[in-house]
C-alpha cells in the first residue's frame, strides 16, 4: 500500500487536514472520513452525477476527483446548502414540485442545477435539460425535477452555493468566495 | 367500515400535499444503507467468475489470505451453513419446474458472466477490491449459449445435470381459440421481440450485516425486508425472531430489489463467522452484471379479427429467456403477463402458452410492470397492426373491442374479473388533448420537409395490487406466500400518532399519502403522523412494496387499522360526552357529537383519556391503538390512454419523442403530485426501454452494456415534458376506491412508442420493427424498406 499524503480542504465553511491513500476519492474523502453522506455513488463511470459537489464554485463529480487534487480547494456539498433552517431555493423547489423521489440522484440534482443557475441564471427549458444531462435520474422521469429548477430560477439567487464559516479561517473563506462572485 | 369522501369534509385526502419525506432527501440528512458504518465493520468483496460457462477447476486463496488487510476469504466449499440453495417462489400446482439449484457461490460450475465463486473480507473499502483480485481461478470453459431459441434446442446444456434447458411450460387460455380463429375474416401473426433490459435504480444494492450474542441484524436495500426475514431464517437456520432487517433508506427499486440475493444471505453469514459487522456494496459494473434483468421475451402473437375490427381470438405463444438460474419470480413474470393478455377489449377467446428456457447470462425477474409491460406491448402493437391490415383507423379499432363501461364488474375470457373501468373515457379525455385531424395534417406537411413524424396510441389495463392469497398463493398462481398487507395505528398519550406499514417503499412517498389517508380519519394534522415502514422489528408481518400494491393493499390496511381506532375513540367519547358512540363524528380536527358541535374532544383529549384511564367505558382496555390485517378480494384494475408523437430522423435513423400524453386511471386521488410523480417515472422507464436501453450480451456471453456508459438510461435532454390528466373510476375492491400507478406508465408507454415510431416510418416502406428503437436499427429497417 502507498503511503498516505496530507490533504487540506475546506468543506462547508470548515477546514480539515487529513493524512490520505493517494487514490482515495473525493467522494469517499466526504462520505467515510467527514461523515458527510450526503453525496452518493451511483456508478463507476463519471455517468450518473450523483456525488456532484462544487469545488473552487464548479460542478465537479467527486468519484471521478482524487482527494489529494481537491487539496487547497473550498468544497461545498448538499450538506452545505442550507443555512440553518433556510433551505437553498433549489431545495425549497424540489420539495415544492415534487422533483424527487427515492432521493438518491437528489443531492448531486440539486448540486448540478445551482451550477447551471450559476452559469445561466435564466435558463430555458431545453437548456435546463441539457444542463441537467450529465445527472440520471430514475424516478421522476425529469418532468419535475426541470419543472423544478425552472421555479427556483425565479429566485435572485438560486445560483449562489453559501460558504459558512463556523470556524474563523472557514468564515474567512467564504468572505474570500463572496468577493469573487461565487463563480458566477 | 364507510368509504370517507374527505374531500367533500376538506380533508386531506385528494390534496397535492408537499412530501413528509422531503426535507431529509433534499439535505443529504437521509440513511441509506452505505451511509451506516457500526464500529468495526469489514467490508466483503466477491470474485466473480469472467466466463459464461465453466467448470471451476481450481482457487488458490492463499495470496489473498496472506495480506494483512484481509480477515477471511471463502469459496462455494465453506458453505456448510447456508441450509438451501437460493429460493424461487414460484411452485405452479400441477407444472414440472427444471430448476437448477442456485447457490450463494458456485460449487464447481459457474453458469454466467459474474457467477460468484469467492468472497473475501477485508479491512478496507478499496483494498478488499485488490485482495478479491488476489484470488486466483482457473476454469475449463464450456460451451455457451446465449439464444435462447438456440437453447431450447437443447445442442449446448446451461446446468449439464439437468438434461435440458427447458424450465417449464404454462399456459392460460379462455374462449374457444379454433373457433375463434375459424370465425375471423383475417388472421395477423408477428413476432415481438421484447429485449432484456437492467432495473437500472441509481442507488446500487447494499447489504450490511451485525451479529451480537445469535441475534443479526441487516440493512440491505431492499424492497422486501419480510421476506428477506424469512429466507435468512430458512437459510441460516436461526428462528426468525433473532432476525432483525431493516430498510433504510432505499434509492429506487423499480422490482430490481424485490429479490432475495446471495449476497445478502453471505453478508449476514460472513457476519457470523467474523463475529464483526460485514457491509457490502455493490459497483454499477456489478449491478449491470448481477442485478436481476428484466423482459427478455419472444412472443409470436396471433390475431383473428372480422372485417370491421371486431377480435375473434388472440393467441401468444412466448418464448421466456430466464438466464442461468431461476430467481425469486423468475418463471412468475411471464405468467403474470398472461393475466391481462385480453387488456381491456372483449376478447372471446384467449390464450397465452409460455415456455421458459435457461441461457448463460443473468437470471431475469420482476422489473417495473412485470410481465404487463410484454404483453401489454404485444395486444397494443397487435391492436395497430390489425388496424392496419384492415384498412381501418387504430382508435375505432380499439373502440370496437373495448368493453362497455356499463360492463363492470367484467369477467374476461381468462376468467379474471376486471374490478372497474371506462376505457371509452380515459380515450375521450386524451382525445380532448390531442387533434388527431390536426396531427394528421401536419404530419403530411412534415412529409414534405422530409421530417418523418409519427403519431402512436396505447390504450391499457393492468392487473396489480398484488394480492388476494387465494388467488396468487399455493394452491391458485403458486406462489409460496399469502399476499396481503399489515398496518398498525398508534396514537400516543399525546395525540401523536405513528403508522406501521407492512409495505416497504423506495421513493413512492407512502409517508405523505398513508399519513393523509390517517390525519383525516383522526382528526390531525398530517404532519402529526409519522409512517414508519422497512424494519421487521417495528411492527407486525408486512409483505414489501411491488406490484402497485402499497396503497390498494397497504393503504387499505392502514384505513381498516385507523377505522377500528375511531370505533374505538368514538365509544371512549361518547362515554365522556354522555351520548351515543353512533353520533360521534371526526370533523374539523374534533370528536363532536353531531349536531353539538361545541361539545367535542381533540385526538389529544381522546388518547389523553385511553391512557389514564380513570373514567372509560366498563370493559374497554385503556391504550389507543390497532392493528388491522387486509387481504383484498380481488385484483385491481388501473388503466387509460396514452399518446406518443415521435419525430424519425431517416438520414441517422435517430427517434426522438417530442410530445407524450397520458391519461390515467387509478381511481380517486390520495394525493395527485405523487401520482404524477409516478406516472412521469413509468413512462420515461418505458421511453428509455423503447429507445435507447438493452441488457446485450456477446455471443460467448460476454455482458457488452456494463456500465451506465453503454446501457443508455435515458436523460433529461432526450426527454420532452409529459402531458397528464386523469379520470377516476373507484375500485369496488377497497374503501378508498383506488388503484396501483406505480406501473401503469411503464406497462403502457413502449406500444405508444412503438406505434408511433412504425407510424413516422410507413411511408418508409416499414410496416413492423422491433425495439429497442436505436439509430442503428431504425436507419437499417429504413434501408430494407426502401429496397
Amino acid at each position: 500500500m502507498s503511503s498516505n499524503v496530507p490533504v487540506r480542504l475546506s468543506v462547508n465553511g470548515r477546514v480539515h487536514e487529513l493524512d490520505v491513500e493517494p487514490r482515495l476519492l473525493l467522494v469517499h474523502l466526504l462520505r467515510d472520513r467527514l461523515g458527510l453522506t450526503g453525496s452518493h455513488v451511483g456508478c463507476d463511470t463519471t455517468s450518473c452525477g450523483a456525488c456532484t459537489v462544487h469545488v473552487d464554485g464548479e460542478a465537479v463529480k467527486s468519484c471521478t476527483v482524487l482527494a489529494v487534487q481537491a487539496d487547497g480547494t473550498k468544497v461545498t456539498t448538499i450538506e452545505g446548502l442550507a443555512q440553518g433552517d433556510q433551505l437553498h431555493p433549489l431545495q425549497e423547489a424540489f420539495w415544492e414540485d415534487h422533483g424527487l423521489q427515492c432521493g438518491y440522484c437528489t443531492p448531486g440534482m440539486i448540486m448540478a442545477a445551482a451550477d447551471l443557475l450559476a452559469r445561466n441564471p435564466d435558463p430555458t427549458e431545453e437548456e435546463i435539460r441539457h444542463g441537467l444531462e450529465g445527472n440520471l435520474c430514475r424516478c421522476t422521469g425529469y418532468h419535475n425535477i426541470v419543472r423544478a429548477v425552472s421555479d427556483a430560477a425565479k429566485h435572485p439567487h438560486a445560483g449562489r452555493i453559501p460558504h459558512p464559516g463556523p470556524t474563523p479561517e472557514g468564515a474567512a473563506i467564504g468572505l474570500e468566495l463572496a468577493r469573487e462572485g461565487l463563480g458566477a | 367500515m364507510t368509504a370517507v369522501d374527505s374531500r367533500a369534509q376538506g380533508g386531506f385526502v385528494g390534496r397535492p400535499m408537499k412530501r413528509k419525506e422531503d426535507p431529509r432527501l433534499i439535505t443529504g440528512r437521509a440513511t441509506y444503507v452505505d451511509d451506516i458504518q457500526p464500529v468495526g465493520t469489514l467490508w466483503m468483496a466477491f470474485v466473480r467468475s469472467p466466463e459464461a460457462h465453466a467448470r471451476v477447476t481450481s482457487i488458490d486463496t492463499s495470496a489473498a489470505l496472506a495480506r494483512e488487510d484481509v480477515v477471511a476469504v471463502f469459496t462455494g466449499d465453506d458453505l456448510e451453513g447456508i441450509a438451501a440453495p437460493l429460493p424461487c417462489a414460484w411452485v405452479p400446482p400441477g407444472v414440472e419446474v427444471n430448476a437448477p439449484e442456485h447457490w450463494p457461490l458456485a460449487k464447481g460450475h459457474v453458469a454466467h458472466v459474474g457467477d460468484p465463486v469467492a468472497l473475501v473480507i477485508g479491512v478496507d473499502r478499496y483494498s478488499v477490491v485488490d485482495a478479491a483480485e488476489d484470488v486466483v481461478v482457473e476454469y475449463e470453459p464450456l460451451p455457451v449459449v446465449v439464444d435462447p431459441e438456440e437453447a431450447l434446442k437443447d445442442e449446448v446444456l446451461v446446468h449439464p445435470g439437468l438434461g435440458s434447458n427447458k424450465v417449464h411450460e404454462w399456459s392460460l387460455g379462455g374462449g374457444d381459440l379454433d373457433a375463434g380463429f375459424a370465425a375471423a375474416d383475417v388472421v395477423i401473426e408477428r413476432r415481438i421481440v421484447n429485449h432484456r433490459v437492467a432495473g437500472g435504480a441509481i442507488e446500487p444494492r447494499a447489504v450490511l450485516a451485525e451479529e451480537r450474542a445469535g441475534h443479526i441484524t441487516i440493512w440491505s436495500s431492499t424492497q422486501v425486508p419480510h421476506f428477506l426475514r424469512l429466507f435468512l431464517s430458512i437459510l441460516l437456520g436461526l428462528s426468525e425472531e433473532r432476525i432483525r432487517v431493516i430498510a433504510p433508506e432505499v434509492g429506487g427499486g423499480f422490482g430490481s430489489k424485490l429479490q432475495i440475493y446471495g449476497e445478502e444471505i453471505l453478508c449476514a453469514w460472513a457476519a457470523q463467522r467474523v463475529g464483526r459487522p460485514v457491509k457490502w456494496v455493490e459497483t454499477r459494473s456489478e449491478a449491470m452484471m448481477v442485478t436481476h434483468h428484466g423482459r427478455d421475451q419472444i412472443a409470436t402473437v396471433r390475431v383473428g379479427a372480422k372485417r370491421d375490427g371486431t377480435v375473434t381470438a388472440f393467441h401468444a405463444k412466448i418464448l421466456a429467456d430466464f438466464g442461468a438460474y431461476l430467481m425469486l419470480l423468475t418463471p412468475a413474470v411471464p405468467a403474470l403477463g398472461a393475466f391481462v393478455m385480453s387488456g381491456c377489449y372483449r376478447f372471446p377467446a384467449v390464450q397465452t402458452d409460455i415456455v421458459g428456457v435457461l441461457t448463460n447470462k443473468f437470471s431475469t425477474d420482476a422489473i417495473r410492470g412485470a410481465g404487463r409491460p410484454e404483453a401489454t406491448h404485444m395486444i397494443e402493437v397487435a391492436m395497430d397492426q390489425l388496424a392496419h391490415e384492415l384498412g381501418l383507423d387504430p382508435l375505432d379499432v380499439r373502440r370496437r373491442n373495448f368493453i362497455a363501461a356499463d360492463d363492470f364488474p367484467h369477467e374476461t375470457a381468462l376468467g379474471i374479473v376486471y374490478d372497474s373501468g371506462n376505457y371509452q373515457a380515459s380515450l375521450a379525455k386524451l382525445l380532448e388533448h390531442l387533434d388527431v385531424a390536426a396531427f394528421r395534417a401536419e404530419q403530411e406537411r412534415l412529409r414534405g420537409e422530409g421530417i418523418h413524424r409519427g403519431l402512436g396510441f396505447s390504450t391499457y389495463t393492468e392487473i396489480c395490487g398484488l394480492a388476494p392469497s387465494r388467488v396468487v398463493g399455493p394452491g391458485g398462481f403458486g406462489l409460496q406466500t399469502g399476499l396481503w398487507e399489515s398496518a398498525l395505528v398508534r396514537v400516543h398519550l399525546t395525540g401523536a400518532v405513528t403508522v406501521y406499514t407492512g409495505t416497504s417503499p423506495h421513493g413512492q412517498g407512502h409517508e405523505t399519502g398513508f399519513a393523509q389517508i390517517v390525519a383525516d380519519r383522526l382528526g390531525c394534522d398530517p404532519e402529526q403522523v409519522e409512517v414508519v415502514h422497512g424494519d421487521t422489528a417495528a411492527g407486525p408481518q408486512g409483505l414489501g412494496t411491488y406490484g402497485s400494491r402499497s396503497l390498494a393493499v397497504g393503504g387499505e390496511a392502514v384505513a381498516k387499522a385507523t377505522a377500528k381506532v375511531v370505533e374505538k375513540g368514538k365509544a371512549l367519547v361518547a362515554h365522556k360526552l354522555e351520548a351515543s358512540p353512533d353520533d360521534i363524528e371526526v370533523r374539523d380536527g374534533r370528536w363532536i357529537v353531531r349536531g353539538s358541535p361545541e361539545q367535542g374532544m381533540t385526538l389529544a383529549e381522546v388518547a389523553g383519556s385511553a391512557y389514564i384511564p380513570e373514567d372509560i367505558p366498563e370493559g374497554m382496555e385503556p391504550g389507543l391503538e390497532e392493528t388491522a390485517f387486509y387481504d383484498p378480494n380481488n385484483f385491481v384494475f388501473p388503466f387509460g390512454a396514452h399518446a406518443a408523437i415521435v419525430d424519425v430522423d431517416a438520414e441517422t435513423g435517430k427517434v426522438k419523442v417530442v410530445r407524450y400524453l397520458a391519461v390515467d386511471d387509478c381511481g380517486p386521488a390520495i394525493n395527485p403530485l405523487l401520482i404524477d410523480g409516478q406516472v412521469h417515472g413509468g413512462i420515461v422507464h418505458s421511453i428509455g426501454q423503447a429507445l435507447y436501453e438493452q441488457v446485450i450480451y456477446d455471443e460467448i456471453g460476454q455482458l457488452v452494456t456494463g456500465t451506465f456508459v453503454d446501457y443508455a438510461l435515458p436523460t433529461a435532454a432526450e426527454i420532452p415534458s409529459i402531458e397528464t390528466d386523469r379520470t377516476e373510476t373507484p375500485s369496488p375492491v377497497n374503501s378508498l376506491g383506488v388503484k396501483g400507478i406505480g406501473e401503469a406508465g411503464t406497462i403502457a408507454a413502449s406500444a405508444a412508442v412503438a406505434n408511433a415510431v412504425i407510424d413516422a416510418l410507413r411511408p418508409l416502406g416499414v410496416d413492423y420493427m422491433d425495439m429497442p428503437f436505436t439509430p442503428m436499427r431504425v436507419w437499417n429497417a429504413i434501408q430494407e424498406g426502401q429496397q
